[in-house]
């Protein structure tokens, strides 16, 4: 997880741009999304008048006012400060995005010929050929040939991919580079529509619609200011009752403390830094939504290769029949697999070597590859016929003898039950065994699912290997559960049974007979290798493809929530030291016995309600980079994390204010302000 | 009697007490199968069929609004009507309304004296009718709501509700403690005033009826309207400590079972105990510190040569002993019960101002059913929070909290803040509510502002001090009293009619506990921070600015 440090929040180049946005977005049109800044604005705009009216009328306590209209302002002028900072950093990017962007044109064939037009010309459906060297100009689908692509534009990652037509390999993005042959691809995006158009719309927030937490949450802070309003506005009847009168700028004071101002400043900028944590992690949520979601998920389907096991199986046994000699499995195996450039094949080969085998292969020899309808492969050289693959297709190639059968079943079964992949060797019509291939489990999965366990999220393992061998290697990795054989369709029951008993599931895909799986998923990751299908169907691509990083997406999801709850928790408590401020300092006046209340030993009733404004203003910018960074995330139990969270931000909220009105106070006095 | 034994007598002794009720309870109100008196109430009302929340909510109304509309009818024509031995004459027509309002709304803010003004038909026709029937409202709206978060397909039926709740609950408690009552002296007779000659010859008319049914019902069903004016402390209201005691357990015994109903039918007793856990600690803070501001002397006595260990007698029965003033005040208002066993006006200020808080709380532990539904509203607010703390999108117990829970809730406690604190407002500064206080200064705003609230509270306790019989008064805290009542329990049926139109999502350890210390810290946080400090300015230049004027 890439971390930022707090100090090149406020670079200058950051700063600058941003406090510029910060005066534009004072504009009502904007200011109106958030309901509690908007009041901010009013009242403060209601104190301005009213402090210029003193300050023609010469009152005495107009210095007083107007440092509270600065104040005010600022308060406000803070809360779009956090927003602006949030966007200016996604705006880099988007900045450095464009630039790749800017100026591509394609070759648009129409029917025989091929005309040079500006990508945003390209409609959806055209097809456009793209040569050795050229960038491509549009999202879309290779239809013919087959090239190295560099993607580092979007990946950041400079090693070249290959992009083929037909099968799960042949999305492209607008803006990569072809770095060898030529293909044709089929656009599959409208100009302004496509996936860096997309990116960058997200990482500036210009797309961003709020999500349903923050629209509830907002609803909460709207019903809070409202009821302050009334707690606030009914005072000067409540005084009028005792013949007194309350001014205005201080029961205005009074209201922009009580309100919470801090959270709803931080609010949207929250929001926009959780969407670009997850883009400087190289994952594309198509909306904050799909974060959000990400924090409730119950169970996390994840594929077992690459995933709980290093990608590539390994040899680790030959087991030859009884009857055979171990030296002929040993000879067969290596001879079928020289020629198989597969990793497995490759570890068979390096396995007979390290077992002192030596064998080239015969002149004249005729290879068989892997097909996905033999599911064997070998060779076939000086009349032998040298076979491995998997048992069921190996059995079938021969009727072979049914007590090596039989011998042959036994020996698989049991690798089958250790977790490994049997591969069965014949030479021929003879059955000579099995070679048993190992999955490697990653090194620490099983403590990061015992993590997710204590999170309350159950991890399940999607494989197609047998159930014998999956059982295996579920209960080496530690992983809950696991669905073996699994097809498409599985995958998608098993979303739906799970999602049926209320739970929110996480996957991830790249083929397109993953998309519906992608899209029935509360959170589905389609790798950027992906087909289009894949990519369209999920709601985050993730750029690196490391289906690993389905945990880490959790957590963010989980970070983004908690902050925003606990920046509530922390500025709604801070409205009881800001009572104890401002309270006595109202009523001193009426009643002197009100004094009692000033437990902060305030210096003066004007420099008290000043103090608790200035601790009320500064504290969102001191709350920004938290707001940006988010909160310390660790794994644990939903109680623990609650333990947490409430020590820090509700006892802090409690607390911290009560030594910042003091600490300002101090400051005020010393300065003679008030 | 020592202040804490008798403190711990009532609360340990009725908390236990509750146990069983609660079990008795959520048997006769939702009852597993059709028992023997589900069908008997579907064949007297002919309520067939189950509700969702709207048609729930309608069935409530409705039922509501009739019974307003007899009450009213029969408090306006009492003086042509039967059963009125010392010929009563006609009410006022605000104050009928008012009255109506009150009983309808389990309020029983009386603006007038029992004995004065009410025949025996109204006493038990109009108004002790709505004590059982306005408590069963109450819950049978609890039932509802339990039902809706249990996950059940429909709310039940409000109409077999609350005949569950009036014939199978509260009348057979009632018939015990009024069987208690008048063993312990209280009247219980048809027949007019009685007519003493006193020691020096003149001719007393005493004021009695039908008491002890009346008294029964109105502590049962946290009605508190009193018989006779003076409520209980009037001699026949409530003529000894045996009574005073049965009383006091009366007051809180229903809405603490209420909680365990609530519990058994969403099937959390846990999650029940916590939030009876919290009420507790709540209703313990009060007594404990109601008791202890009134055991100082009231501020006019302080220089003067009296004894002043015995804390302010001032206003209480000294029959019933001096700790049963500040421990019923508290109480009557922690449960909107609203009857009153010492002048809540002559309490010490601080003293007064624990009632207004259990009033602005409203929830620990509440008025029958209402309490627990109220208590509800707090819930959502504090799972919502704590929810994001726990890095989710906050769901309370499978049912997720979004933007129409919050809204809906945030909605009841701004109804509440207004009617309080507007009400208020809008009296203190006209001569409304200027020119009917009899205290100026600090003291006679916390008049005005205890009105409001006990209205807005349904509890219906007056601090008294007040000309709460004007046009003006009756008006208006008789639209607070119905807003005040109807609309918390629309709002909360609607929260939970939206949770039983969504997927419920499974619980596991990264969800949010509702069963343990933290959930409670955090809904005892809540209720502080949401309930209470918006109240704080008001009792600020109320009961605080008062103490610390005479202090200063």
């Amino acid at each position: 997880m890439s971390k930022t440090s707090s100090a090149s929040l406020f670079t200058s180049e950051l700063l600058k741009p941003a406090l510029r946005d910060a005066v534009r977005k004072l504009d009502p049109r904007e200011l109106y999304r958030n309901p509690v800044m908007f009041t901010t604005a009013v009242v403060a705009l209601l104190a301005t008048v009213l402090a210029l009216r003193s300050l023609v009328a010469g009152a005495e306590d107009t210095f007083f006012q107007l440092q509270l209209v600065i104040w005010l302002w600022l308060t406000v002028l803070f809360g779009n400060l956090a927003e602006a900072l949030a966007e200016g950093r996604g705006k880099a990017q988007a900045a450095a995005l464009r630039s790749t962007k800017a100026e591509l044109t394609g070759r648009r064939i129409d029917g025989e010929q091929q005309e040079k037009v500006p990508a945003s010309a390209l409609r959806k459906g055209d097809l456009v050929r793209v040569e050795t060297d050229e960038l491509i100009p549009a999202d879309g689908e290779v239809i013919a040939g087959v090239a190295s692509v560099n993607e580092a534009a979007i990946t950041g990652e400079s090693a070249p991919v290959i992009r083929e037509a037909g099968g799960d390999r042949s999305a492209v993005t607008a803006g990569t580079r072809v770095l060898s042959d030529g293909i044709t691809v089929r656009v599959t995006a409208e100009p302004g529509q496509g996936f860096i158009d997309r990116m960058i719309a997200l990482v500036e927030g210009a797309s961003r619609a709020k999500t349903p937490n923050e629209v509830a949450l907002t609803l909460l802070l709207t019903g809070l200011t409202l009821i302050f309003l009334v707690a606030v506005g009914t005072l000067p009847a409540f005084t009028a009752y005792a013949g007194q009168t309350i001014s205005v700028p201080v029961l205005v004071a009074l209201f922009v403390a009580l309100i919470p101002t801090t959270i709803s400043a931080l609010l949207s900028a929250i929001g926009i830094a959780g969407m670009d944590r997850l883009v400087r992690f190289n994952v594309l949520a198509k909306s904050g939504r799909a974060v959000e979601a990400a924090g409730d998920i119950d169970v996390l389907l994840l594929d077992k290769t690459g995933t709980i096991t290093l990608g590539d199986r390994q040899a680790s046994e030959f087991v030859a029949l009884p009857g055979v000699a171990q030296g002929d499995l040993v000879e067969a195996a290596m001879l079928a697999s020289l020629a198989d450039e597969t990793p497995e094949g490759r570890s068979i080969v390096a396995l007979a070597r390290a077992q002192g085998m030596e064998a080239t292969q015969p002149a004249g020899a005729e290879v068989v590859t892997f097909t996905a309808q033999t599911r064997v492969s070998g060779i076939d050289a000086d009349g032998r016929e040298v076979r491995k693959g998997a048992v069921d297709a190996v059995l079938k190639l021969h009727p072979f003898d049914a007590r090596a059968t039989q011998a042959l079943r036994q020996v698989t079964d049991r690798i089958a039950r250790d977790g490994g992949t049997p591969l069965a060797v014949s030479d021929g019509t003879r059955l000579l065994g099995a070679v048993h291939l190992k999955d490697i489990i990653k090194t620490g999965i099983k403590e990061r699912f015992a993590e997710l366990r204590r999170m309350g999220i159950r991890t399940v393992m999607i494989t197609g290997d047998n159930p014998l061998t999956a059982a295996a290697i579920a209960a080496e990795s530690g992983v809950d559960d696991f669905l073996a054989e699994a097809t498409p369709e599985d995958k998608l029951e098993l979303i739906r049974k799970e999602q049926s008993g209320g739970r929110l599931v996480a996957m991830c895909g790249d083929g397109t007979n993953d998309a519906p799986a992608l899209a029935q998923a509360d959170v589905g990751v389609a790798m950027n290798t992906g087909t289009q299908a894949a990519r369209e169907a999920g709601n985050m691509v993730d750029l690196d493809n490391n289906p690993t990083k389905l945990i880490e997406i959790v957590g963010l999801g989980k970070q983004l929530l908690m902050t925003r709850g606990a920046l509530t928790t922390f500025s709604i408590s801070n409205d009881v030291a800001k009572y104890f401020a401002i309270l006595p300092a109202i009523f001193v006046a009426l009643y002197p016995g009100l004094g009692t209340l000033n437990v902060m030993g305030l210096t003066s009733p004007q420099s008290a309600i000043l103090s608790a404004v200035i601790f009320n203003a500064l504290i969102i910018p001191c709350l920004v980079p938290l707001a940006l960074r988010g909160v310390a995330y660790k794994p644990r139990s939903a109680s623990r994390q609650l333990i947490g969270n409430l020590g820090l931000y509700g006892l802090g909220g409690l607390i911290v204010p009560f030594i910042g009105i003091k600490g300002i106070d101090l400051a005020v006095a010393a300065l003679g302000l008030a | 009697m020592d202040p804490i034994f008798l403190s711990t007598l009532i609360v340990g002794g009725t908390a236990l007490l509750s146990w069983p009720l609660g079990r008795y309870m959520a048997w006769a109100m939702d009852p597993a199968g059709n028992n023997g008196p589900t069908n008997l109430f579907e064949r007297i009302s002919g309520a067939r069929g189950m509700q969702d929340w709207r048609s729930y909510v309608a069935s409530l109304l409705i039922f509501n609004v009739a019974m307003f509309t007899i009450c009213f009818a029969i408090l306006s024509l009492q003086q042509f009507l039967a059963l009125n031995p010392d010929t009563k004459g006609a009410l006022d027509a605000h104050l009928a309304f008012n009255t109506a309002a009150s009983f309808t709304t389990n309020t029983n803010l009386q603006h007038y004296s029992g004995e004065v003004s009410m025949s025996y038909l109204s006493q038990l026709a109009a108004l002790m009718w709505l004590q059982f029937v306005s408590a069963a409202t109450g819950i049978a709206a609890l039932a509802a709501l339990a039902r809706g978060i249990a996950g059940r397909e429909t709310m039940g039926h409000f109409m077999i509700d609350v005949q569950r709740a009036t014939f199978l609950v509260l009348l057979p408690l009632a018939v015990l403690v009024a069987g208690y009552m008048v063993l312990m002296g209280v009247p219980m007779t048809l027949q007019g005033a009685a007519q003493a000659v006193t020691l020096e010859g003149a001719t007393q008319t005493i004021a009695r009826g039908p008491v002890a049914v009346f008294l029964a019902i109105k502590q049962l069903g946290t009605n508190g309207g009193g018989y006779f004016g003076p409520n209980a402390t009037h001699p026949l209201e409530n003529p000894s400590f045996w009574t005073n005691l049965v009383s006091m357990i009366a007051i809180i015994l229903i809405p603490m079972a209420c909680v365990w109903m609530f519990g058994r039918i969403i099937g959390r007793q846990r999650h029940a105990a916590v939030i009876f856990s919290v009420m507790l600690v709540f209703l313990i803070a009060k007594i404990a510190s109601s008791v202890w501001f009134e055991s100082a002397p009231t501020y006019a006595l302080r220089d003067l040569p009296v004894e002043q260990t015995l804390g302010n007698l001032e206003g209480k029965e000294l029959r019933l002993g001096a700790t049963t003033g500040p421990l019923w005040a508290v109480l009557t208002s922690s449960t909107s019960n609203g009857s009153v066993g010492a002048m809540h006006d002559s309490l010490n200020p601080l003293t007064g101002l624990i009632p207004m808080i259990g009033m602005w709380l409203n929830a620990t532990f509440g008025g029958v059913g209402v309490g627990m539904i109220n208590m509800f509203v707090y819930i959502i607010i504090a799972v919502f929070v704590a929810g994001m703390m726990v890095g989710r999108t906050p769901e309370y117990l499978g049912h997720r909290v979004e933007a129409r829970e919050v809204k809906l809730a945030v909605m009841a406690l701004f109804l509440h803040a207004v009617l309080i604190l507007g009400g208020t407002a809008l009296f203190a500064a006209t001569p409304w509510g200027q020119s009917t206080t009899l205290n100026p200064g600090a003291h006679g705003f916390s008049e005005i502002l205890y009105e409001f609230t006990s209205a807005a509270a349904n509890n219906g306790s007056g601090f008294e001090g007040l000309g709460d019989g004007t046009a003006q008064w009756n008006i208006a805290t008789g639209i607070v009293m119905l807003l005040g009542r109807f609309v918390p329990i629309i709002l909360p049926l609607a929260i939970a009619g939206s949770f039983m139109t969504k997927q419920r999502a499974a619980e596991s350890v990264g969800t949010l506990g509702v069963e343990d210390a933290t959930f409670a810290t955090m809904l005892a946080i809540t209720i502080i921070i949401f309930g209470a400090l918006t109240f704080l300015p008001a009792a600020a230049i109320g009961p605080m600015a008062e103490q610390l004027s005479l202090a200063y």
